[in-house]
C-alpha cells in the first residue's frame, strides 16, 4: 500500500531517487537544493539506499560523476540549482549531447546578480537546447511521480536521453504538502532493473569503444540528428510511462500538458510549473463569473508539445503565455516558443511576465491577467509587447 | 588485482616480459615523436587492456583519430577539458557498484587539463581518495591549441604566449598532490619505459588515489627534431630537471636511475637539455644560472625529503 506523507519538494525528490534505487549519486549543495542532498547523504549511510555518494567539490565535477557512472550502466542521479547548474552547463550539455540516460532534479532559483535565492526559470530554460528532457512540476506530487518516470523514460531504448525536472525554489522546494509515496514493489517493477541498462554503450574492456571522440563534418550532423530522433520518441515514451505510473499508482500523467478548462474556453494562458495551481483557482473564480477561461499547462519544455497546444488553442479568441524569465531584447522565452508553435494558426498571443527573482504570483495576479485578455479580446487589439505583471512603479 | 602474467611488480622488469599486445593502434594520429604515444603504448603493456581511459581535451583527443574509428584498443570517454578526474571517479563508483570494481580507471591528461584547467577537479579527487590512475603526461606546454604557456612551462622556455621566454617556474604538480597525502605519486619519463610500466603497475596494486607525472618531451612544441624526444627525456633526467622518484604512503623513494644525481658533480650541465631544443634558443646567461639555481633547490629538497623518510621510517 502507498502512504502518504507531509514532504517537502526537496524530500519528494529525495524520496523519489531512493524508490528509483540510484546507484551512484553525485552531487554539490546549493541553496535552495541543499536538503535534497542531505537526505540522500541520510538514505545512503544509514543503508536505506544501497548507491555510491560522490561528493564532489564542484557542480562542474557533480555532473562529470554522473555522466562516468552513466557510461557504466549504472543508475545516476543529481540535484542543483541556478548557479550550481550554470557552473555545471558544460557537462549538462555534455550529457545531452552525448546521450547519458540520468536524471536530475533543478530546483529553479534566480540567477545573481543581485543576489537571490527564489524562484525564476532561466536557469533551466537557459539548458532548453542541451539534449535534456525537461519537465517542469506543479506540486510535491508531481515532483516525486515525475522522479520516477524519468528513470523509466531515459533508460527506454527509443529515448536514451537525460532528464531534467524542475521544481520552484521554496514554493515547492521548502513547502510542506501532503504526498502520497508508492510501493517499493510497484516502482521496482516500474522500472528497468538498476544497473542492467546497456545501450546506447557502455565501458567494457571486452568491447572497447571510445565515446565522443573528433567527428568530421560528414558524420556529426547525423549524431546531432539521432538526438532529435529521441526526443521526438520521448513523446510516446513519456505518454506511455505516464500511462503506466497511473496503473500502479491511480495517478496519470498521460499527455505533454495539462488541459484545465480549455476545451470550451475562448481564452487560454499558458503556464508552467508551481503557479499554475493559482491560475487553476483564477480558472474557476473567473468562470463562476460566467468568464469562459482554461490554463493549458505545459508539463514538458522539452520535448516541446506542440501538436497538444495547437489542438488545444485552434479557434480561441485569445491564447496568454505566463512566463517567470525573461530572454532580454525578446521577451518570454515560452512566450516566444509559443508562439513559434502556433505559427499559422490565427489567434492572438499576448505575453506576460511575473514572479521574477521569487516575487509572489498571486490568485489576484491572475485573475487580472485573465481580465486583460478578456478585455484584449472583446476590444480585439493586437497583442502588445510583454506585460510585466505587479511591476512596482509601473502602470 | 589485475595479477599481470609478465613481470608483476618485480622493479627489475624486461622488455621481453611485456604482452606484445597492442592497446595503441597502428594509424594513430600523433605528430612523428610524440612522446604521448610512447606513454600510451606502454600504459597500454603495463595494464594490459583491463582499463578505461577518461581522456580530457589535449593531443590525445587527436591521437586517438576520428570517428567512426579509434586509435585506443581500450573504452574511451572523451569528457570536457577540467572533467575528467571527477568523470573518472563517477565510472569507478558505477563500477564498483555493478561489482566490475577490477576494471582500473585511468585518467590521461595533458598538464594544461591538469595543473590548470582541471586542477580544482584533481585536488576534489585526491581528497576523496577515490580510487584512480590519473596520469599526467607533461608536454610543459598547451601543444593541441599550437603552444602556449601552461602553468608546467619551465622557466625562460619560448611559447606562443611567451616569446620572450616563461618568467616564471614550472609548478610542482607531484609535491602537490603528495600534499593531499594521497597513497602514491610518482614522477616518470616517456625515455625510461620500463621504470613508467613498473610505476603504473605498482599504481595498480593500490587502492586509492595514484598520480604519474611523466614527463614528455614535445618536438614540435619544444622544436627539436622528431628523432631526439628519448635523448630529450633522458637529458631533462641526467641533468637533474626532472628527478624520477615515488611518494609511497608518504615514504619518499628516489628512483635508482636518480640515485646518483644526488651528487651534483653526476649531474650533466643543463646546457646539454637546452641547447638541443628549440625554444630554449635566446636563453640568456642570467636565465641559464636561474635554472641551475632552480635544479639546486629541488635536489636540496629530495635530499631533505629523503632524510625524512629515513627518520619517519626509523620511527616507525
Amino acid at each position: 500500500m502507498a502512504k502518504t506523507e507531509i514532504l517537502t519538494g526537496n524530500y519528494a525528490v529525495a524520496y523519489a531517487a531512493k524508490l528509483s534505487r540510484v546507484q551512484v549519486i553525485s552531487a554539490y549543495p546549493i541553496t535552495p537544493q541543499t536538503s535534497i542532498v542531505e537526505k540522500l547523504d541520510e538514505f545512503v549511510e544509514s543503508g536505506e539506499l544501497n548507491a555510491k555518494y560522490v561528493r564532489v567539490e564542484s557542480e562542474h565535477s557533480a555532473m562529470a560523476a554522473c555522466i562516468g557512472a552513466a557510461a557504466t550502466g549504472a543508475r545516476a542521479f543529481t540535484a542543483t540549482s541556478s548557479h550550481g547548474l550554470m557552473y555545471m552547463s558544460e557537462l549538462v550539455w555534455w550529457a545531452g549531447l552525448g546521450k547519458f540516460p540520468l536524471v536530475m532534479a533543478v530546483v529553479c532559483r534566480a540567477l545573481a546578480p543581485p543576489w537571490s535565492i527564489w524562484s525564476e526559470h532561466n536557469d533551466v530554460l537557459a539548458h532548453r537546447d542541451s539534449g535534456w528532457i525537461i519537465f517542469f512540476a506543479e506540486d510535491n506530487q508531481e515532483v516525486l511521480d515525475l522522479i520516477i518516470q524519468s528513470y523509466r523514460i531515459c533508460e527506454d531504448e527509443r529515448v536514451l536521453q537525460p532528464v531534467m525536472v524542475a521544481l520552484d525554489a521554496f514554493i515547492l522546494s521548502h513547502t510542506s504538502m501532503p504526498v502520497s509515496i508508492p510501493e517499493q514493489s510497484d516502482i521496482d517493477e516500474y522500472l528497468p532493473t538498476p544497473g542492467s541498462r546497456r545501450k546506447p554503450f557502455i565501458l567494457d574492456p571486452d568491447d572497447p569503444l571510445t565515446h565522443g571522440n573528433l567527428t568530421y563534418p560528414e558524420y556529426f550532423m547525423e549524431i546531432r540528428y539521432e538526438i532529435e530522433k529521441s526526443m521526438n520518441s520521448a513523446r510516446r515514451v513519456i505518454i506511455e510511462a505516464g500511462r503506466r505510473y497511473g496503473e500502479i499508482t491511480g495517478r496519470y500523467y498521460d499527455s505533454l500538458v495539462e488541459d484545465y478548462r480549455c476545451g470550451d474556453a475562448d481564452i487560454v494562458l499558458v503556464n508552467v510549473g508551481s503557479s499554475c495551481g493559482d491560475a487553476k483557482e483564477a480558472v474557476d473564480l473567473l468562470r463562476d463569473e460566467g468568464y469562459k477561461v482554461g490554463l493549458l499547462k505545459l508539463r514538458t519544455v522539452r520535448p516541446f508539445p506542440f501538436e497538444d497546444l495547437r489542438r488545444i488553442c485552434s479557434g480561441k479568441r485569445y491564447i496568454g503565455v505566463f512566463d517567470r524569465n525573461y530572454s532580454f531584447g525578446y521577451g518570454g522565452i515560452l512566450h516566444c516558443e509559443v508562439s513559434s508553435a502556433l505559427s499559422g494558426i490565427k489567434v492572438p498571443i499576448q505575453g506576460f511576465i511575473g514572479g521574477l527573482g521569487g516575487r509572489d504570483i498571486t490568485l489576484d495576479d491572475y485573475v487580472w491577467v485573465f481580465k486583460i485578455l478578456v478585455d484584449m479580446a472583446d476590444r480585439g487589439v493586437e497583442p502588445k509587447p510583454p506585460i510585466w505583471v505587479g511591476l512596482r512603479g509601473v502602470v | 588485482m589485475g595479477g599481470f602474467k609478465g613481470g608483476g611488480l618485480n622493479m627489475s622488469i624486461s622488455i621481453r616480459s611485456l604482452t606484445l599486445n597492442e592497446y595503441l593502434l597502428p594509424g594513430n594520429a600523433s605528430c612523428p615523436g610524440c612522446p604521448a604515444s610512447i606513454g600510451l603504448r606502454m600504459l597500454g603493456k603495463a595494464l594490459e587492456g583491463r582499463y578505461v581511459l577518461v581522456i580530457p581535451a589535449c593531443c590525445s583527443t587527436i591521437i586517438e583519430g576520428p570517428y567512426p574509428k579509434s586509435s585506443y584498443g581500450v573504452p574511451v570517454l572523451n569528457i570536457a577539458f577540467a572533467a575528467s578526474p571527477s568523470a573518472a571517479a563517477g565510472i569507478k563508483a558505477g563500477f564498483e557498484v555493478l561489482g566490475k570494481g577490477d576494471i582500473h580507471v585511468v585518467v590521461w591528461a595533458g598538464d594544461g587539463g591538469t595543473a590548470d584547467i582541471g586542477m580544482a577537479s584533481l585536488s576534489g579527487a585526491a581528497e576523496r581518495n577515490d580510487d584512480i590512475i590519473y596520469i599526467c603526461y607533461d608536454n610543459e606546454a598547451y601543444m593541441n591549441t599550437g603552444i602556449q604557456r601552461s602553468s608546467a612551462t619551465p622557466y625562460a622556455a619560448w611559447t606562443t604566449t611567451t616569446i620572450t621566454g616563461k618568467s616564471e617556474h614550472k609548478k610542482n604538480l607531484p609535491m602537490i598532490m603528495a600534499a593531499h597525502k594521497i597513497p602514491y605519486v610518482a614522477t616518470a619519463s616517456v625515455a625510461y619505459p620500463l621504470d613508467f610500466v613498473v610505476k603504473v603497475r605498482k599504481a595498480a596494486s593500490i587502492r586509492g588515489m595514484k598520480y604519474i607525472h611523466l614527463h614528455s618531451p614535445c618536438p614540435t612544441g619544444w622544436r627539436f627534431p622528431s628523432d631526439k624526444t628519448v635523448e630529450v627525456g633522458r637529458l631533462a633526467v641526467q641533468t637533474g630537471l626532472w628527478p624520477l622518484y615515488e611518494i609511497d604512503h608518504g615514504v619518499f623513494k628516489l628512483s635508482d636511475i636518480c640515485k646518483p644525481l644526488l651528487d651534483k658533480r653526476n649531474r650533466k650541465p643543463i646546457e646539454e637539455y637546452i641547447k638541443i631544443q628549440g625554444r630554449f634558443s635566446r636563453i640568456s646567461k642570467e636565465q641559464l644560472a636561474e635554472l641551475e639555481r632552480y635544479v639546486e633547490s629541488l635536489w636540496n629538497e629530495i635530499a631533505l625529503m629523503i632524510e625524512k623518510s629515513k627518520m619517519s621510517e626509523g620511527g616507525c
